[in-house]
């Protein structure tokens, strides 16, 4: 940084640059936005699980006060517009490719989920579009819903010719070196667990509005979008069959999104299409009750763990079966979630030479189930942790200790694992040691001890996990199933004042990326941040891009642009070179200025910019004028961020009310750029951990309707409902990105759950209880002390 | 249809809409204050959280027909020109906002609930935004938030 100026760069809490429109109403989201003439879509969705659609009669709401149009799955099919798309491909263990049902954009010969796509009117407002759809009358024949997880594969056949309603049946590890691992072992732990399923619900619900232009034959989609070019580029390429040159998709302020805006979804799709037929601009807007029936799901597995420990309670084998639900149909990369993202994390960060998984993903007919904040990280984590909680308990050891012996090792990195990664670097004791002082560890059993004299039980639970994030890389990806690759892009554009233009593939919902991408700038360039602007969410104003998910941001978009900056001061000093006579070699960059080497003579940034863009004598031959740089950036492996959560609970065991009275956490994300951000995001990823843990549960009746279809009955955390937490960071720097980064934004929400159920169970250990499932609601507790009680009485 | 009139950030706004306008479509789609957001239909979230008379109220439980003469402020109409308002500012400085969406009404909600006690413990303040989500922060910066601005207005 230049002397006497701010620290704005790298490694200083900036206050966010985008806070300003939030906070005072100028933020521009989806639904803010009309075009002019436009129509407004609303959708007949099955209010049954599972049934044959025998006739769709729309003559009625057709004929209804400023009906415009009203299509069935019929007028869809004729018109030969393609379905949604499976993005992941993964191999049964029999080696036969996996089975991807049909998913076409409105149900034509069968529904599959309450909420699934049936008719959509479009009329001229979106009350009438609403009252229209009453005066639909849709004729099913009834067949068995399949909702339970466990049963699903003897369940009625939701998809024609598909077995056993198993999308795909896969496996990753040694089998026969864990079963030998599980038959000499000294100790075997068995835990089946299950991850309840969620509903994302991030505040913002989804919304499209699209404008078709009919003399260019072009479209402009504004959309609730975590990531605008894949979408244009599944909307045009799989789906209705537009060049991409002719589809404009803006992802405007995106009201946060937690994985669940990362699909093409039926109604952007039926929107688009029906823009170009009737030649008017279409807007949908999902009021939240649409939200919970037709948002993709998450988490929702079995999952059936057996861990071998030696005779010195070391970790020598590890299998887990899953049953993962996936729902009525595949979600764009519901495959990806619990294989890649969940098979390969089951090391988690311990030192386990033996494991084996097999993975089943199921249909039910309920909503498809795809990537929610973590995406199969944390139902590997929870698995894990409780298991580990499980074995010390059953070895008689203290359950941090007992992670200390299996954790690998600080110089055993890079550290292959037995189920395909390779972490590149980690030390994991010092978070752990971290975190235990955070808490007060030592001073744990004082504080029960006053609990208990009011009556309360305490408990104290720890969770160290490890996550894959920076989602990429491509050769990985494609190895294990992905159709895209997952590199990222940047476009750095200097102008010829000095001012800077970053053009990202990533798109920010909420983590800041116009203040974390722009320090990163400030701190290469020398440049105030005030003088940096960061473009993203526009395909027409940015090159391409893979979007925001998987805590990859920075490490992959923030790298990208880190490697066009390199090529801007590359150029600058061709540049500077020219201009002060001096050869390129000897010219330096530094503190925001061209210098060369062993004399005065120096050039500003400044001076550099306006002359790459009045370059009277610029030598043709090695220079051209311009200052503006693309890279594109493939990372060479994951990041592998990792830490310790520790939470502290009190229950009361009259009402079963479990108070969340204390968290600590510490956390390795490499080095950070906004510690202010990094741990707004470490805050809310708790936050939503303790959602799980505590109070939310996505519940299908016995029928296949969705119970929790609105906030008074999906029980969301509230301020009363959360700690105040205790977040700190530890950095081994990553060793394969410019930037030493790792990710930050799924973490909390990975570790927090398994800690914060071993917390209230090691708090009703007192009553014996040794198991309890999520979500841990009162009635829960209260049931699982009296069962416990009433045991012991036997 | 109904003639409705009230001053709304301080200006008179008069309009002919349906009867069953709620308010917070009056604020959006008729006035295009779209700072007031919609996030669920249960007013359960408190996206939609507006001043009427001084009172924070869920803008979408209520019928602009039922607000004659009222004296609305929505997050369009709490800053002083560029000068944000305590509460805007102590957000901003605090971190207390991620995507944005929920940022109005839980603004607002916190400004009435300041204004009615200025020395709100941790608890009062968790238990007081009890009526707004948020999913993003996890609620700990707002807290912060709040208790910032409450030293400021209450100074």
């Amino acid at each position: 940084m230049p002397e006497g100026t701010v620290n704005n760069g790298i490694g200083a809490s900036v206050r966010r640059k985008e806070d300003k429109r939030f906070l005072t109403g100028s933020g521009r989201y989806t639904d803010d936005i009309n075009r002019a003439g436009q129509l407004y879509a609303y959708f007949v969705r099955a209010n049954v699980a599972h049934a044959t659609i025998k006739s769709v009669k729309t003559d009625k709401a057709a004929k209804m006060d400023g009906v415009v149009a009203v299509y069935t799955g019929e007028d869809v099919a004729n018109d030969g517009v393609g379905g949604l798309i499976n993005g992941w491909a993964v191999t049964n263990r029999d080696g036969s490719a996996m089975t991807e049902p049909p998913h076409p954009i409105l149900a034509k010969d069968k529904v599959r989920y309450v909420g699934d796509h049936v008719a959509m009117i479009v009329a001229e407002s979106a009350a009438q579009a609403m009252s229209a759809a009453e005066a639909v009358e849709v004729a099913y024949d009834q067949l068995p819903p399949v909702v339970d997880l466990a049963s699903a594969a003897s369940g009625a056949e939701i998809h024609d010719g598909m077995a056993n309603n198993t999308y795909f049946d896969w496996e990753l590890g040694d089998e026969a070196a864990t079963a030998a691992a599980l038959e000499s072992a000294a100790t075997v732990v068995n835990l089946t667990v299950r991850n309840n399923r969620l509903i994302p619900n991030p505040m913002e619900p989804r919304a499209a509005v699209v404008d078709y232009d009919p003399i260019a034959d072009s479209y402009v989609l504004h959309s609730t979008t975590q990531n605008p070019h894949l979408l244009r580029l599944v909307i045009c390429a799989f789906v209705l069959g537009i060049p991409e040159s002719k589809m404009q998709v803006i992802a405007p302020d995106v009201g946060g999104g937690f994985g669940s805006k990362i699909y093409l979804y039926a109604e952007e799709a039926c929107c688009t299409w029906a823009s170009k037929k009737l030649r008017r601009p279409i807007k949908w807007t999902a009021d939240r009750t649409q939200a919970f029936l037709s948002d993709a799901h998450g988490r929702d597995h079995i999952n059936k763990v057996q861990m071998a420990l030696d005779s010195n309670n070391r970790i020598i084998g590890l299998r887990v079966d899953t049953l993962a639900n996936l729902g009525g149909y595949l979600s764009a990369f519901a495959v990806a979630t619990p294989t890649y993202l969940h098979g390969t994390l089951l090391s988690g960060c311990y030192d386990i030479p033996a494991i084996y998984t097999n993975v089943k993903g199921m249909a039910t007919t309920t909503a498809p189930v795809d990537a929610y904040r973590g995406a199969g990280r944390p139902e590997a984590t929870y698995l894990l942790e409780r298991t580990m909680d499980a074995a010390a308990r059953q070895v008689g050891m203290d359950p941090a200790e007992f992670r200390r012996l299996n954790f690998i090792p600080k110089d055993a990195f890079p550290y292959q694992t037995a189920v395909a990664l390779q972490y590149d670097i980690g030390d994991y004791e010092p978070l752990l040691d971290k975190a235990l002082e955070m808490i007060d560890y030592k001073g744990f059993a004082g504080r029960r001890a006053e609990s208990r004299k009011q009556g309360k039980y305490r408990g104290i639970g720890l969770s160290s996990y490890i996550e894959a994030c920076g989602i990429a890389p491509s050769a990985v990806v494609g190895a294990l199933g992905g159709r895209v690759g997952l590199y990222e892009s940047a476009v750095v554009r200097v102008d010829p004042t000095g001012t800077i233009s970053v053009f990202t593939g990533t798109h920010s919902h909420g983590q800041g990326h116009d203040t974390t991408f722009a320090q990163l700038v400030t701190e290469r360039l020398g440049v105030p941040i005030e003088r940096v602007e960061i473009v993203h969410g526009d395909t027409n104003r940015i090159q391409f891009g893979m979007g925001s998910y998987g805590s990859r941001s920075l490490a992959v978009g923030g790298t990208a642009i880190s490697k066009a900056i390199d090529k801007v001061i590359a150029k600058g000093r061709i540049i500077a070179a020219h201009m002060l006579e001096a050869d390129d070699a000897d010219v330096e960059f530094k503190d925001g200025k061209f210098t060369v080497a062993g004399t005065d003579k120096e050039k500003s940034f400044g001076e550099i910019a306006l002359s790459a863009y009045v370059p009277h004598n610029f030598p043709h031959d090695r220079l051209e004028p311009g200052l503006e740089e693309t890279a594109f950036y493939d990372p060479l492996n994951f990041t592998y961020p990792a830490g310790t959560h520790i939470a502290e609970v009190e229950v009361d065991p009259a009402t079963g009310v479990v108070e969340v009275v204390d968290w600590a956490c510490c956390d390795d994300f490499g080095n950070l750029i906004n510690p202010m951000i990094v741990h707004g995001q470490v805050h809310g990823g708790i936050g939503q951990g303790v959602g799980q843990a505590l109070l939310e549960n996505a519940h299908y009746d016995d029928n296949g309707q969705l119970l929790t279809a609105s906030y008074m009955d999906y029980c969301m955390p509230r301020a009363d409902d959360l700690p105040s937490m205790q977040v700190d960071c530890l950095v081994t720097a990553c060793t394969h990105n410019d930037l030493g980064v790792k990710g930050c934004g799924e973490a909390g929400a990975i570790a927090s759950p398994p800690a914060l159920i071993n917390a209230v169970i090691d708090a009703l250990t007192p009553f014996g209880v040794t198991d309890l499932s999520m979500p841990a609601t009162p009635e829960k507790v209260w049931r699982a002390i009296q069962d416990a009680q009433a045991k012991a009485a036997e | 249809m109904a003639k409705v009139t009230m001053t709304v950030n301080g200006t008179a706004v008069s309009h002919d809409v349906p009867d069953n306008t709620l308010l917070v479509s009056f604020l959006r789609e008729t006035l295009k204050l779209t700072g007031t957001h919609i996030g669920c239909d249960t007013s359960q979230c408190g996206a939609c959280v507006v001043h009427v008379n001084g009172e924070s109220i869920k803008s979408c439980t209520v019928l602009a027909a039922q607000l004659e003469g009222a004296d609305v402020t929505t997050i369009e109409g709490i800053a002083n020109g560029d000068e944000l308002h305590p509460m805007q500012q102590a957000f901003h400085e605090n971190h207390g906002l991620q995507c944005g969406f929920c940022t109005p009404g839980m603004v607002m909600s916190a400004i009435e609930l300041v204004e009615r006690n200025k020395n709100l413990s941790e608890r009062d303040i968790r238990e007081g935004l009890e009526g707004n989500i948020c999913r993003c922060t996890g609620y700990h910066n707002i807290v912060k938030s709040v208790q910032a601005a409450a030293e400021k207005m209450g100074g």
